[in-house]
């Protein structure tokens, strides 16, 4: 799994709240079969038009490489379960997304691919919000965000944040439960 | 000792290993679904690892998402959208017949949505775990399965493990105080649940819904109730089994083989008298009016009698200009273009039979293009036998064959830009329905209403014959 240790990078703020995975990634991409190269999908319909022109909007103004850190409005990556919208941040070069809140499903796809979901309170948004393109830092670690002379803290479940900083493999964990799961089966097979 | 909850109960069933602060528990999966579209990737990480498929026995697999509703041509191609689509299907052929996997294919007669199936086969059991790459799993929990979406790389841990992690949700009941009026359905019942929690309000729960009038929603009901709970944000929503369960799950062929003793045991599926919940809400189940959506998430909704309110902010504002409305506006005064009846929240007999008592003897107005799509191969079955399909056709409606369809437009059935589309699905984001698409969320009533006063109407108003 992709490691997430320590990020530094300027922020591309987009204050919409509520951003679906729909507007991550639109259905019409979900058919591929594979995980890579979906770059260009990530918010396509926001950043062009139906001829493929570009729109007006603030990603569109940044380059990923130097703004790899998403500022976006409350509850981010909610709606549908398609995995495919932590693989296109991903690929557009995403490391990292705050907001006050996420979409459960959303939350738990992007730590599986290495992309750090951080929960801030309503008044660091609202500062991150107003400065554009503010450099700061991400640090897992010690689970904070630094810029200026601000240092705000954020929690992030201990197993994911375990994983992402060693880039280790949940699946790994759950193969070695194997025992236990098939006690558990002969249990329930006992039972009825 | 303070009661369980219905989730508590189901819950401990399934634990495999319970949560340590370090670490999330291990629950096992009674029932995995999987389909086209979040499976493929899944597949590869256990080809890249050289793993097998643990349970096949526990997996079922359907085509849903992006099948045409269109038939095959003379030659029996079907007209796939792109070959992207069909190489997915294809896709999914290859690693079910490798792993031994159960697929419902387009030639079986009990195909059909995947939150259909599972169901329709007795597959779904009362107090057992069942994921879904697909957020309206949920859907399984109105028999009172802790039922949930998940992504796919989870979808790779289920199919190598038969079991995956979890950290224990909270819980909030919903309760419906009183019954519902004439008309109401649980559709309506499901979009005042989430206006009133918003898009998020149920995140990181789990809701149960109680009461008497989810008492007395049939399994159809239930199903589209808990379908919805995602669009609060909560990963699933349950309703305690009880004798409308077990007559439903009767006879089906994959209800467990010990069904007197299955029965007893999901018996004991309820909240105790003296459970706590987390948070509870009520809801004056008679104050519920068939509900309409006028923004681009399914908690901005109202009551179809009322007016498009005041934008409380930026968000809420751009929203109506993405709609083409303006506050004030009667919501009975929008004009519609599309109807859409069909999904695994509302393409069920149920469903159908509702639209059918409204369109009997009238037309579709003569600028609205209507589409009935079956949930599953089975409800059509039904439908035909019953003869709703000559009502449909007859009002000057499409009707076709079954699969997810205008719930995500990933087949090819799609609305135009700026058109008006009202749908009985679950979600009204912008282009979900095809870019620029301005998708209104309804009941089935509302929908077949709609569709022949060609504006957003309140079924009530008109007449229903049978
Ligand atoms: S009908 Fe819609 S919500 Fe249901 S499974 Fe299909 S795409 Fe998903």
């Amino acid at each position: 799994m992709k490691p997430f240790g320590k990020v530094t990078s300027k922020t591309v703020a987009v204050p919409t709240t509520n951003v679906d995975t729909d507007q991550i990634i639109p259905a019409r991409f979900l058919t591929t079969t594979d995980r890579d190269g979906l770059g260009d999908a990530a918010f396509r319909d926001w950043r062009f038009d139906k001829d493929g022109k570009p729109l007006d909007h603030p990603i569109n103004d940044v380059d990923a490489e130097t703004h790899s850190i998403l500022v976006a409005g409350d509850n981010f990556g909610c709606g549908s379960s398609r995995e495919h919208a932590a693989w296109a941040l991903d690929a557009f070069g995403v490391r990292a997304v705050i907001s006050t809140s996420f979409g459960d499903i959303f939350k738990s796809n992007a730590v599986k691919n290495g992309l750090l979901p951080v929960e801030v309170d309503q008044a660091t948004l609202d500062l991150l919000m107003s400065e554009p393109s503010r450099e700061l830092t991400i640090d897992l670690e010690e689970e904070e965000v630094r810029f200026g002379n601000h240092v705000v803290p954020f929690a992030t479940e201990p197993f994911a944040r375990r994983c992402l900083l060693q880039g280790a493999d949940p699946l790994s964990v759950l193969l070695d439960a194997v025992p236990d799961i098939e006690a558990f089966e002969n249990e329930q097979r006992k039972a009825s | 000792m303070t009661g369980k909850t219905l989730f508590e109960k189901v819950w401990e069933r399934n634990l495999v290993r319970d949560e340590a602060p370090d670490s999330p528990a291990i629950l096992h999966v009674g029932l995995h679904l999987i389909h086209e579209v979040t499976s493929p990737q899944a597949f590869q990480v256990l080809a890249d690892r050289n793993l097998k498929v643990r349970r096949p026995d526990l997996t079922l697999a359907t085509i849903d998402h992006s099948v045409p509703t269109l038939p095959a041509d003379a030659e029996g191609k079907l007209p796939y959208a792109t070959p992207a689509a069909e190489n997915q299907v294809e896709t999914l052929r290859a690693n079910c017949k490798a792993h031994g996997i159960e697929l419902l294919d387009l030639d079986d007669p009990r195909r059909g949505i995947v939150h259909m199936v599972g169901p329709e086969l007795g597959r779904t059991h009362p107090g057992s775990v069942v994921v879904c790459g697909d957020s309206h799993t949920s859907t399984h929990g109105a028999f009172g399965a802790l039922a949930f979406g998940i992504g796919t790389t989870e979808v790779g841990h289920v199919l190598a493990s038969q079991a995956l992690f979890q950290r224990k949700p909270k819980t909030l009941r919903v309760t419906f105080e009183g019954s519902v009026s004439e008309g109401v359905t649980a559709k309506d019942m499901a979009l005042a649940v989430i206006a009133r929690l918003g898009m998020d309000g149920g995140t990181g729960f789990v809701l149960e819904y109680a009461g008497e009038a989810v008492r007395a929603l049939s399994m159809e009901g239930r199903m589209t109730l808990c379908n919805l709970s995602i669009e609060a944000g909560a990963r699933a929503g349950m309703v305690a089994p009880d004798e409308t369960t077990f007559a439903y799950l009767k006879d089906r062929p994959g209800v467990p083989a010990d069904w007197d003793r299955s029965v007893a045991s999901w018996a004991e599926l309820y909240s105790d008298p003296d459970a706590v919940f987390d948070h509870e809400i009520t809801i004056d189940a008679a104050a519920i009016a068939p509900m309409v959506t006028y923004g681009v998430s399914p908690h901005e909704a109202a009551p179809v009698t009322g007016h498009v309110p005041t934008a409380s902010d930026e968000n809420a504002s751009a929203a109506l200009d993405y709609m083409g409305l303006s506050a004030g506006k009667e919501l009975s005064a929008i004009s519609v273009n599309r109807v859409f009846v069909g999904s695994c929240t509302n393409g069920r007999i149920e469903d159908l039979r509702q639209v059918a008592g409204l369109l009997r003897g009238k037309r579709v107005a003569d600028h609205v293009r209507m589409l009935v799509v079956p949930g599953s191969a089975a409800v059509k079955r039904q439908a035909e036998d019953e003869g709703l399909d000559q009502v449909f056709v007859s009002a000057g409606a499409e009707w076709r064959e079954p699969g997810c369809s205008m719930c995500i437009a990933m087949n090819g059935d799609k609305g135009a830009p700026g058109e008006v589309v009202v749908s009985t699905s679950n979600r009204n984001f912008r282009g979900r329905q095809g870019e620029g698409v301005r998708t209104i969320l309804a009941s089935p009533a509302t929908a077949a209403a709609s569709a022949v006063v060609g504006r957003l109407a309140d079924p009530r108003t008109l007449e229903v014959s049978s």
